[in-house]
């Protein structure tokens, strides 16, 4: 199917949706993301939360086509070249989106897997669509509006997962078409989990890949979350991930951003409950014109809890930079920790950043701080390095790694670790 | 092995060094000493290649090449080491690796295999010694919340890993206590050979009871304004520095 262009991306995804099949299920919380859809539309140039990625104008000029794109050829061992190397872990795949179950490996012990539209009951019941609030962000509106299946995953009481939890996303359109995946993950009690999501393009044609996740952590259950973005240089993605988390729960993040056109990643941490931890961290390397922004929201709800951010970006090129951390602090939430950094390294005079701390602090008995940088490489280090008989290049690389690391080491995954390790050695040119 | 002849250099605009003469054989130590301002780090800087500085008139030649085309990394490979007066501190890059990768460069300049991780631990833990330096510190971030007498003794020991031909170090001894600056000295005495040579850039005299030189030459307002032998230097120490700017502005008149 394919919907005309002549009217703006909003008219085109209704367009999409009013020719689409009608869904059965979820219909209470699509049609109100249809009207909302339909009021609000889709961020204009002006609209605060996007005014330095303006998606809506990327779309219309790189998308030709707004109904979802179906599934793309894919093999096992395209699936497996993916793989982390020498990680042992359960693997879900989705193509375009979708969920692959027969490229998909899993160990059955280890966790309940299903397609959302077999349990939409029991999912609505758990809270999917109240983590990511459609109120908060129009793409989760239009992700609401558009997914056609999702994948729900149950992490049982007790249950702390050996393995790693990997989700492998590959994304391609022939037509520069849409790509909706929605995942919600309920993690019980006293649970432990790993779940790494790679973003992957399947060649170098433009696609709108627009994710949506939610997930819950229940009392005193942990959550490491990576996220690593290697996408071609066409690709556009907005993704909410939005995680609530409820007491003496942990939350551990790192999105790691390697390559991709325009990206928009909206991670938001609801800290429901006393006593609650959250760590973010992110790293962004971008070259040419790559375009990633990262808009972090922290929501401490309860009296002692703590929140740890840190985001580090290397900018070459055209490129641009754009981060964005909000900190809520609620009445309530007195003797809050929570600390922001942002660091970023321009290389080029053409890279533009724009990088805004945003915090509110409703309680009078708490630690907050914030900062931001960015500078150029130090040269004084630099000529240290190259007093030693380090070439000027190498030491350059030496730098930027070294400065990139202080995000690697917190992905407490070895595997994973390494493999980032050795994607931005590569990247800056110097190997160790 | 190293001859400076008639060296200007200037910072900004502003000179700096105004005609230095130095000749440096193998197996020599000079002290160049002088008061505040004089341009004593400034020679050592200009000898290592720092890019703010520079050069507007003469020649400096080392092993018979001309120093002032190198790059400071070929500079270091050709066999020059600058210990710095303020050590830079490097969040994230470990001396151990940082040193790696330095020790591997200047040995592939020199036609040497590369040092595996084996080889260099078994090096480093002999040159460890020398300084009396403790592995864990070499594991962290370079120069990163040491202490001024570690980061000292850290340039010590890289000096001693990387074997130049040509040591220059830059007030080392400043701000370091007895014992440090023992420790550094003797580190610096065991690393002397007949092939190479030093040049120790200090304000006090009291490095060179422990550092003797062969010779002691004052520098003042950027030129070279006396020399003489280890005596010259207790000698300043005695008299200070006035009777050196009396001498100098008694020639000029």
């Amino acid at each position: 199917m394919t919907i005309s262009t002549k009217n703006s991306p909003k008219e085109a995804f209704l367009e999409a949706i009013a020719n689409g099949l009608t869904p059965v299920k979820f219909t209470g919380i699509k049609d109100r993301a249809i009207s909302l859809l339909k009021e609000e539309g889709l961020p204009s140039n002006k609209a605060e939360e996007y005014k330095y990625t303006q998606i809506t104008k990327k779309l219309e000029g790189a998308i030709s086509n707004f109904s979802e794109a179906a599934p793309a050829q894919l093999t096992a061992e395209r699936v497996a070249n993916e793989q982390i190397p020498g990680m042992d872990a359960d693997v879900i795949v989705f193509n375009n989106g979708r969920f692959a179950p027969e490229l998909s490996q899993w160990d059955q012990e280890d966790f309940r897997i299903a397609p959302l539209s077999l349990v939409a009951e029991e999912a609505e019941a758990k809270g999917f669509g109240k983590i990511a609030k459609l109120e908060k962000d129009p793409f989760t509106v239009l992700n609401t509006t558009m997914f056609q299946d999702g994948v729900f995953i149950e992490i049982p009481d007790g249950k702390v997962l050996k393995k790693p939890l990997v989700l492998l996303s590959f994304n391609q359109s022939v037509v520069g078409q849409t790509i909706f995946p929605r995942v919600f993950i309920n993690v019980g009690k006293n649970a432990e989990i790993t779940l790494i999501e790679k973003i992957i393009s399947l060649d170098d044609e433009a696609y709108f890949l627009n994710d949506v996740t939610e997930i819950t952590v229940a009392e005193n259950s942990h959550l490491y979350y990576y996220k690593v973005q290697d996408q071609n240089r066409q690709a556009i993605e907005v993704s909410n991930f939005e995680t609530d988390i409820h007491r003496s729960g942990t939350f551990t993040s790192a999105v790691i951003s390697l390559q991709g056109g325009m990206i928009r990643n909206n991670l938001s941490l609801n800290l429901l409950d006393s006593n609650c931890e959250g760590n973010m961290y992110g790293l962004y390397l971008l070259n040419g014109k790559t375009h990633v922004d990262n808009h972090t929201n922290v929501d401490h709800i309860k009296p002692h809890s703590e929140s740890n951010e840190l985001y580090k970006g290397i900018l070459a090129d055209q490129s641009r930079g754009v981060f964005n951390g909000k900190i809520f602090v609620r009445q309530e939430a007195q003797k809050t920790n929570a600390y922001q950094q942002n660091s970023n390294i321009l290389l080029s005079e053409d890279a533009i950043l724009n990088t805004k701390p945003q915090l509110e602090i409703w309680a009078d008995d708490v630690k907050c701080s914030h900062g931001c940088t960015a500078g150029q490489l130090d040269e004084e280090a630099l000529f240290y390095l190259q007093a030693r008989g380090i070439g000027k290049e190498k030491a350059k690389g030496l730098l930027l790694y070294a400065f990139a690391g202080q995000v690697l080491e917190h992905i407490k995954n070895d595997e994973l670790r390494d493999y980032c390790t050795q994607q931005v050695a590569e990247r800056l040119g110097s190997e160790f | 092995m190293l001859s400076i002849k008639n060296l200007h250099a200037s910072v900004e605009g502003t000179p700096i060094l105004k005609g230095i003469n130095l000749e440096v054989n193998p197996g020599e130590v000079h002290a160049i000493m002088g008061p505040n301002g004089s341009g004593k780090s400034t020679l050592a800087s200009v000898l290592a290649g720092r890019e703010e500085y520079e050069v507007t008139e003469g020649a400096v030649s080392f092993k018979g090449i001309d120093l002032l085309e190198l790059s400071p990394e070929e500079r270091a490979r050709e066999g020059v080491f600058l210990a710095f007066q303020y050590p830079v501190e490097i969040p994230g890059v470990s001396t151990t690796n940082f040193l790696r990768t330095a020790v591997n460069q200047v040995r592939e300049h020199r036609g040497l295999e590369a040092l595996d991780a084996v080889k260099f631990l078994s090096l480093m833990k002999e040159k460890m010694k020398l300084v009396e330096i403790d592995q864990k510190l070499l594991s962290r971030s370079l120069n990163e919340g040491f202490s001024g007498g570690e980061k000292k003794r850290n340039e010590i020991f890289q000096l001693a890993m990387l074997e130049p031909t040509l040591s220059i170090l830059d007030e080392t001894d400043s701000g370091l206590d007895i014992d440090a600056l023992r420790i550094v000295a003797n580190g610096v005495n065991q690393l002397k050979t007949a092939n190479n040579a030093t040049i120790v850039v200090t304000h006090y005299q009291r490095l060179l009871d422990y550092i003797v030189p062969d010779y002691v030459h004052v520098i003042f307002n950027g030129r070279i304004v006396k020399s003489g032998s280890k005596d010259l230097a207790l000698e300043l120490e005695e008299k200070g520095y006035d009777w050196i700017k009396e001498e100098v502005a008694g020639t000029v008149l």
